[in-house]
């Protein structure tokens, strides 16, 4: 189904898309269909920097399971690295 | 046929893009706007757009997310305005009916138009076609016509049962059975206050299709459901648009 709800988060950082490095300032999630991979609905992910407009954005199209996987690995990292080491305050 | 970008006046006298097909060499044709899905203006719609002309329809599909992002690949424009919200119901509707007005009046045109919409676009056929006057509506799966969403998914979008007194012309709806969104429960609930109503329409749901079956490029596609839809939509608008 087409849902409009979108999970939204400023963010500090880069991503690198069709242009190059671009400063990030957000990062939306939402479940939907996806415009490329080969399943009806996917957990897309988007790291956007709307000032710079639309095309300013890095997306990823994944399974359900997959995504729950990189919450995962993302929390492994983390756990696995000093606290504050990657930190806006480090 | 001739099929190209121009650019069309839209809600509130907005400038917005649009791609047109039309046939040539066809003395007389009916118009077919084309409403494309949440995923946007994109080159399977475009294609779409094209199969109406070599029907012998002008087809026009407004691109809805024009204002927003200009210029913007499909994919990107999507999830841009899909992070500001989405599309207000009234711009689409503006936007349809700007759409309408210039098929109107291109040389050649009859002056009948209809609409049709996939998806998204589904429930935005039925908004259109209770909301102006149209001579064909079609709704390839709209969901959220009936029922409002699902519980955990609070869209942005709002029921449109409540409309069906205005529906102006006769609605073809072509719908899944493995769908959900809408189910055939709610096309079914349609269907009923449409009888209710007196409003004239046909709803054919098809085994062992879901969502978006008319996907070429999509796992969803289920090529008998899609060809025969086809068949049928051609058929309708065979009724409604001709003359």
């Amino acid at each position: 189904m087409c849902t409009y709800i979108t999970e939204k988060v400023a963010v500090e950082g880069s991503a690198k898309g069709a242009d190059g490095w671009f400063a990030l300032t957000h990062a939306t999630a939402y479940v939907d269909h996806p415009v490329h991979a080969p399943f009806g609905h996917t957990v897309n992910i988007d790291f956007l920097a709307p000032e710079r407009g639309p095309s300013a954005r890095v997306a990823v199209e994944l399974t359900e399971e997959d995504a729950r996987a990189l919450v995962g690995a993302i929390t492994r990292a983390l756990a696995a690295a000093p606290p504050g080491i990657a930190s806006r305050e480090q | 046929m001739e099929a190209g970008t121009i650019t069309i006046t839209g809600h509130e006298g907005d400038e917005i893009e649009a791609y047109l097909a039309r046939p040539t060499g066809r003395a007389a044709f009916g118009g077919m706007v084309v409403i494309h899905h949440l995923p946007g203006y994109d080159a399977g719609t475009k294609e779409i757009v094209r199969r109406f002309a070599a029907e012998g329809y002008a087809a026009l599909c407004p691109n809805l997310y024009s204002r927003q992002a200009p210029g913007a690949s499909p994919d990107d424009a999507a999830a841009f305005v899909r992070a500001q919200g989405g599309i207000r119901d009234e711009q689409l509707v503006g936007d349809v009916d700007g759409a309408a007005r210039h098929l109107r009046g291109l040389p050649g045109a009859t002056g009948k138009v209809g609409v049709i919409g996939y998806c998204s676009g589904g429930r935005h056929s039925f908004l259109a076609a209770c909301s102006l006057q149209l001579d064909a509506a079609v709704d390839c799966y709209g969901a959220c016509v009936v029922n409002p969403p699902p519980a955990g998914f609070p869209l942005a979008v709002e029921p449109l049962i409540g409309l069906a007194p205005q529906l102006s012309c006769p609605l073809l709806g072509l719908f899944g059975a493995d769908d959900k969104f809408p189910s055939p429960e709610e096309t079914a609930t349609l269907s009923a206050e449409l009888d209710r109503l007196g409003k004239p329409h046909e709803f054919h749901t098809y085994d062992g299709a879901g969502h978006a079956f008319f996907s070429v490029d999509r796992p969803a596609y289920r090529p008998e459901a899609a060809v025969d839809g086809w068949a049928k939509i051609f058929a309708f608008l065979g009724t409604h648009l001709a003359g």
